[in-house]
């Protein structure tokens, strides 16, 4: 009967990733994932209150208190602008929680298990370990506890290397030797690599990382359930595996990049050459931008992550709004690595009541610039990029970027001329038909608010 | 290997087909609440962690059930609550009105 429960648990969370296929329907497929967590964690207590021996309850209650009081403080808390980072701290719990089962195991058998059962204790130590250090390192990178900038550890990626394979041997002498002390070598060094290797890595390379995280937390979670020998944990261990590797490979794509080129490079942050900034730009005032959107008929506005951090999403609504009602038709065209996770700039618009409906993908966003009157291009930089498709030297050459610079008019918001996370030059800010709009994101939405009001 | 092994393992292969089919459909627009969601999902260790704090016999093992349990439980309960506070905010175009 438990076996048939913890089937169940399983077919729920199919069913509720499966809502999540539309927004209609996303909100209660949440819902039916979290009763199928109910359901395994009910079944797995009357589990264990049907044996016969004396169970520590009290621990597992203080851990349910207070993990859960944590949990819910950190979710309602949280500003949808740092949800990157709040996810990377989740993840990071998760992997870290899988590892731990694995320890308790090696510690209850002292580590006299068969080689089966050692391989996928190993895997949940060390991809657990690895998840729970890398993903703190990526949450204090995400909320500028230590600088975005890659951190170049010494020997880069040959030391990354090394630490790697000494951990895969220590779990290998583990499993045949049933060694307790093999497998506590094997996680410290995951834990070490957690770190070394998600230092090196740029800020806007962190949807790729956080993707990985999640995946990996994913996998930890299976490993753990072959571990108990627990089908419950397998299904969910494996769909998110799956979820997030699918959405590492989308996020690999969007930049053009291999993953080991993103995990390995140190890619970004690279000093911008002394020409940037010396060139003619067009520069723009309220006034400006205010006259070039009221006059438009389509404007499209592309939000990238300098939106996130002026806080600006509900200024580019109440811009939006004004514009509508001059009968000015307004979509938004988000590319998949705006921002710092995947669909970041889609949840902050929907927190400003943007309609879904209105924002466009990469693919649906493309063919329509030509026929758009004003892009508003709002903390956005390497994702309108001209260069990607026409400098082959360029270091992004090849990424799919937001075909802008088709437009009659682009005003791009920036606080600066300062080249963006790539450290490359854009062409796109000295075309004849860009202006500049050098003020916070908030600031210049909320000022060019007030010149169409003066109009 | 053991036959559980065994059926673990096809288990494993399938729910990774399974997963890779239906959240291929996922638009993008819903990638974070995919990712916060599966992340909860992942929380289900919480089965083991459970286990491990309950049957732990020394205190090393009391220890670390406990941390288990309040890591897993941080990711169950954050996962799904900010997952559903993100999802109460997608909304529909509300016909002609705007």
């Amino acid at each position: 009967m438990t076996e048939l429960a913890y089937l169940a648990a399983g077919v729920l969370f199919i069913l509720g990733l499966k809502g999540l296929t539309s927004p209609r329907t996303a909100r209660r497929g949440n819902r039916l994932a979290s009763i199928g967590m109910l359901l395994a964690i009910v079944v797995v207590v009357f589990d264990l209150l049907g044996l016969d021996e004396t169970m520590t309850w009290g621990i597992v209650i203080a851990g349910v208190v207070v993990g859960g009081g944590i949990g819910a403080f950190l979710a309602l808390r949280v500003q949808m602008t740092n949800m990157p980072q709040l996810v990377a701290a989740f993840n990071g719990f998760g992997g870290g929680s899988s590892a731990l089962v694995a320890a308790t195991t090696v510690i209850a058998t002292n580590a006299a298990m068969p080689s089966e059962t050692g391989t996928t204790t190993v895997l949940s130590l060390v991809i657990g370990a690895v998840t729970l250090t890398g993903s703190f390192v990526a949450f204090a990178k995400l909320q500028g506890l230590i600088g975005g900038k890659p951190v170049s550890i010494p020997g880069g990626p040959v030391t990354n290397g090394v630490i790697a394979a000494a951990t895969v041997a220590f779990g290998v002498v583990a499993v045949t030797t049933n060694s307790p002390s093999a497998y506590w070598a094997a996680t410290a060094l995951a834990l070490i690599l957690g770190l070394t290797a998600v230092l090196p890595i740029g800020g806007a390379d962190m949807p790729v990382v956080i993707s990985l995280l999640n995946s990996f937390s994913g996998i930890a979670a299976a490993m753990a359930g072959f571990i108990i020998g627990n089908q419950a944990l397998i299904v969910g261990g494996a769909l998110v595996g799956a979820a997030g590797l699918i959405l590492t490979l989308d996020m690999s794509v969007a930049m053009n990049r291999s993953i080991a080129n993103i995990l390995f490079s140190g890619f970004g942050g690279a000093v911008a050459d002394e020409e940037i900034g010396t060139k003619p730009v067009k520069r723009a005032t309220a006034e400006d931008a205010a006259i070039a959107l009221s006059y438009a008929e389509r404007v499209i506005v592309v939000p990238g992550y300098g939106l996130a951090v002026a806080q600006a999403q509900h200024a580019v609504r109440d811009l939006a709004n004004a514009l509508e009602e001059k009968g000015v038709e307004v979509h938004y065209a988000i590319h998949p690595v705006a921002g710092r996770m995947p669909g970041h700039m889609n949840v902050l618009l929907a927190e400003a009541d943007i309609p879904y409906d209105l924002l466009l993908d990469l693919e649906q966003s493309n063919p329509r610039f030509s026929q758009t009157d004003v892009v508003l291009i709002v903390g956005a930089n390497d994702v309108v990029n001209p260069a990607a498709k026409n400098d082959e030297d360029s270091p992004i050459y090849g990424m799919p970027i937001l075909d802008v610079d088709e437009a009659t008019t682009v005003i791009v918001v920036k606080r600066s001329l300062s080249p963006g996370f790539a450290g490359i030059d854009n062409p796109l800010f000295y075309e004849d038909g860009t202006m500049m709009y050098f003020a916070d994101a908030k600031v210049a939405l909320e000022d060019t608010l007030a010149a169409i009001g003066q109009l | 290997m053991s036959p559980e092994f065994i059926q673990g393992i096809v288990v494993f292969v399938l729910a990774s087909f399974v997963g890779f089919e239906v959240i291929r459909q996922v638009p993008p627009t819903l990638h974070t609440p995919l990712m916060s969601g599966a992340n909860a999902i992942s929380g289900i260790t919480i089965v083991g962690a459970i286990i491990a704090a309950a049957t732990g016999s020394a205190w090393v093992a009391g220890i670390l059930g406990f941390l288990a349990v309040t890591f897993a439980m941080i990711n169950v309960v954050g996962g799904f609550l900010v997952t559903d506070r993100m999802l109460e905010m997608f909304k529909k175009l509300p016909g002609k009105s705007r």
